[in-house]
């Protein structure tokens, strides 16, 4: 049970306090209501790009790291398809220092050219070091475009493209930044050895006076229900074929959104899932295959990747792949396969929670669901599924016509074992 | 209107007590050492078996790793999808790790939990039977694992580096090349497990809130085995270092990226230079307000990320800096490295720069002792380095009150490019 008061400054910033004496540390997490859903499709890449511009200086202050870091602290930030968010450890009783820091970054940047101008070759770095120069890099890039044909979760967050990146100009900074980064669209967290008082105070300080901004209105193109199978195979310089499969699924705020996460556990969580034991173990067709999903605001992707062992035949993997799918299609899962999937996440919530940042960072993401008191609420939720619910959905959502396959194989001459 | 032009007051982070929780030491009958850490607010428990069974006890390659991989895929009552449905109905993980002197076997579960766990961890500490089949499955898909991996710079370049330092015969050094994976044999892999895990050398390490009863769980279920009956004999390894200094290698010729690492020998814990060297790894390359990194990714942006580290051994490491970088970029990359080894050798490190630092290193080490895992963690590496707490305590002091001009001769003792070995893989 994670206790947490909240309250709301005028200019529209909601703030939650999660108090824990346990440590002497604290945690500000500040997290903005913007990911790379929100950006023009001519200009993706942009709201992780503006991440790592978070940090090359604000109006006030030229550098944000360095105070932080002699104040005792250290932070990092990360950006999704939903959502964008930073946080911050350090004493608490330096709690204020992470005050000044975040406030002068919301309230306005240093809009460096020179920030700008090296933070652009990074993140082409960070691009050609996970997407390009890697072994099956470009595989979600590829599959996000045959999956949405009109969603903006058709691009990575990465960006689709490095002239996107290349060509970012400071004026696109700028406008990016006024438009989300206001109070209005920020959730603030505050956890760890502090006082609610005490936050209280230094949020009316430090936060108070910033204008309050536009609430940024969404209004993303909704993707149509998908009516027929989509396939594509592609040929890279890689070892091993590879398959992979998505359906699309609720959003994450959808009440059948608990159950397609025990069913992706019960297909590829772990070493006694289904896909696992019949796939690797017995018929030995995959040396590896995993099932996720995101879990995407927006409907997401349901997803099942596998690794083929060499000499087998993707359409043999494939139909094995579908083989499973046909038992959880026709038979509702036994009671005690579903209270396995169900312990293992309440297990995964227990550890989760061990940590005060992760704590701030999942009351962030619940308040931006709609209420930070979820967190409390979320195991219930999925307790609550029954095998009926688990067969239902398998019959709904894994169906060929809601289906995208991409065969990712090795091009004749590369190398193999 | 606040004052946003001038940092609020801190404390600093070198004022405050570090103290590291001890733990309770237990000695079950079978003398295994049991370390515990009773704390946190989560109702969870972590505990680890760590085994003298790591690639320094092997005499064929991958021996080590593949029984200590086997080690929970069947016992003469349960096949290995049975092992797996239980931990896993319970809620639990079940995880081995095969290190080079130490191989661990890791329980995370609930508390509540915990009895129904213990009965199969004494299980497979007895009664492994490391079936062929299992030995089968694990020698494809770790081929298959491999030949992706090759793909990688980043990862043919690390194992590179190892073996240039240590030579590739040495456990440290060694690395697996696919016929490796083929001549495993299951025999071996018993004898191996019986010799190290069912008669092994056990210490168990042990943290979170446990049950009232655990003392006698743990005497119950390990304290009867026969571990630590004898010490393990201790086998002699040649240090082979490559001679040439300098490689590049081309390992696709596709790459858009280098693999740069360069490294030299350093001494164990033991080493009397080792704290400072701590300090002056830090400001060198060890954290994100590093020299290196803003230098070569704030200021240039050559790359995403580059860090320096010294590579801990229980019998000696290697400091090592590490960074993947646009190729056209690796050269002038190498060149800034050496340019900032200079800096420390013979500029000035002035005294805000070291007190960041030293603020840095203490505020993410009362982080870092922040719940029962982490501090059990740091008993883990005092214990299994034959260290006590006065290492940690030496260390802490060093961090607060290091000066300048002793990091510069640390600087000056350890930073000389001619010692250091140079490998870029594109």
């Amino acid at each position: 049970m994670v206790k947490f008061e909240r309250f709301r400054l005028s200019n529209g910033l909601k703030v939650l306090v999660h108090p824990d004496t346990s440590t002497p540390m604290a945690v500000v997490n500040v997290l903005y209501d913007v990911g790379a859903r929100d950006e023009d499709e001519k200009q993706t890449g942009f709201a992780h790009l503006f991440e790592h511009l978070m940090f090359g200086g604000s109006v006030n202050i030229p550098d944000y790291d360095e105070p932080l870091q002699v104040a005792g602290g250290e932070n990092n930030a990360y950006t999704t398809n939903d959502l964008t968010n930073y946080y911050c450890q350090l004493p608490a009783d330096n709690l204020e220092t992470a005050f000044w820091l975040e406030s002068d970054r919301m309230l306005s940047l240093a809009f460096s050219k020179k920030s700008l101008d090296v933070q652009r070759k990074v993140v082409c770095e960070e691009f050609r070091e996970h997407y390009i120069n890697k072994p099956y890099g470009d595989v979600w890039h590829i599959m996000r475009e045959l999956a949405y044909t009109t969603h903006p979760y058709r691009w990575m967050t990465i960006g689709k493209e490095l002239p996107h990146i290349e060509n970012a100009q400071l004026e696109d900074v700028k406008r990016f930044f006024f438009k989300h980064y206001t109070p209005c669209n920020a959730i603030l967290v505050v956890a760890g050895n502090v006082t609610v008082e005490h936050v209280k105070a230094l949020a009316e300080k430090w936060f108070g006076d910033i204008p309050a901004g536009t609430p940024y209105q969404r209004s993303l193109p909704q993707e149509p229900a998908q009516t027929s199978e989509r396939r594509l195979t592609v040929h890279r310089n890689v070892p091993m074929d590879a398959i992979y499969k998505t359906w699309h699924m609720c959003s994450r705020m959808d009440d059948r959104y608990y159950a397609a996460d025990l069913l992706s556990d019960i297909l590829g969580g772990g070493a006694s899932s289904r896909l696992y034991q019949a796939l690797v173990k017995e018929q030995q067709l995959f040396s590896g295959i995993n099932c996720y999903h995101f879990g995407s605001l927006d409907a997401g992707l349901f997803t099942i990747e596998g690794q083929l062992v060499q000499g087998v035949d993707i359409r043999q993997a494939e139909a094995a792949i579908e083989a499973e799918l046909d038992k959880l299609r026709n038979q509702p899962v036994d009671e005690r396969e579903l209270q396995k999937v169900q312990n293992k996440t309440e297990s995964v919530m227990a550890f989760e929670d061990m940590s005060v940042m992760n704590r701030a960072g999942s009351l962030a993401f619940y308040e931006l669901l709609g209420d930070g008191e979820l967190m409390n609420t979320e195991f219930d939720k999925y307790r609550a599924v029954t095998a009926d619910q688990i067969h239902q959905l398998a019959q709904d959502m894994l169906q060929s016509a809601n289906s995208n396959t991409l065969w990712y194989l090795s091009e004749p001459g590369a190398t193999t074992t | 209107m606040p004052d946003r032009k001038s940092a609020p007051q801190i404390k600093d982070a070198v004022d405050y007590a570090i103290q590291l929780k001890h733990p309770e030491i237990l000695q079950l009958k079978n003398k295994t050492d049991l370390y515990k850490v009773q704390a946190g607010t989560e109702e969870v428990v972590q505990i680890e078996w760590v085994f003298k069974a790591g690639n320094w006890y092997e005499q064929q390659n991958n021996v080590a790793a593949a029984a200590n991989f086997l080690i929970k895929n069947g016992t003469s009552t349960r096949s290995a999808y049975d092992i797996n449905e239980y931990v896993d109905f319970y809620g639990a993980y079940l995880n081995r790790s095969c290190y080079n002197e130490t191989a661990v076997v890791t329980l995370h579960c609930l508390t509540r939990q915990l009895h129904s766990l213990l009965p199969l961890v004494q299980e497979i500490f007895t009664d492994a039977v490391l079936p062929e089949e299992e030995l089968h499955i694990f020698r494809q898909n770790m081929k298959q694992k491999l030949a992706v991996n090759l793909k990688k710079c980043d990862f043919v370049a690390g194992r590179k580096i190892d073996a240039l330092l240590f030579g590739d015969k040495h456990p440290y050094g060694i690395y697996s090349e696919m016929p490796d994976y083929d001549a495993l044999e299951i025999e071996t892999l018993r004898r191996f497990y019986a010799q190290y895990y069912q008669h092994g050398h056990c210490t168990i390490f042990a943290a979170g809130i446990f049950p009232a009863d655990f003392d006698s769980l743990m005497e119950t279920h390990f304290g009867s085995l026969p571990f630590n009956q004898s010490a393990p004999s201790e086998p002699a390894h040649l240090l082979q270092p490559a001679e040439q200094k300098k490689w590049n290698i081309l390992n696709d010729t596709d790459g858009v990226q280098g693999a740069i690492r360069i490294a030299r020998h350093f001494p164990n814990r033991h080493h009397p230079d080792f704290p400072g060297v701590q300090v002056l790894n830090t400001l060198f390359g060890g954290f994100f307000g590093s020299r290196l990194m803003n230098n070569i990714r704030e200021d240039k942006g050559y790359t995403y990320g580059i860090y320096s580290y010294l590579q801990n051994h229980i019998h000696g490491g290697a400091w090592i800096i590490s960074t993947e970088a646009g190729r056209e970029v690796c050269e002038a990359t190498v060149k800034e490295v050496y340019y900032e080894m200079q800096q420390l050798r013979d500029g000035d490190i002035d005294a805000e720069e070291l007190l960041l630092v030293k603020n840095y290193l203490i505020g993410t080490l009362l982080g870092d002792l922040d719940g029962p895992f982490h501090i059990i963690g740091r008993w883990k590496n005092l214990v299994l380095n034959g260290l006590d707490i006065s290492f940690f305590n030496h260390s802490v002091d060093t961090i607060k009150n290091i000066q300048a001009e002793e990091l510069r001769v640390l600087a000056n003792r350890y930073l000389n490019p001619d010692d250091f070995y140079e490998l870029t893989v594109i």
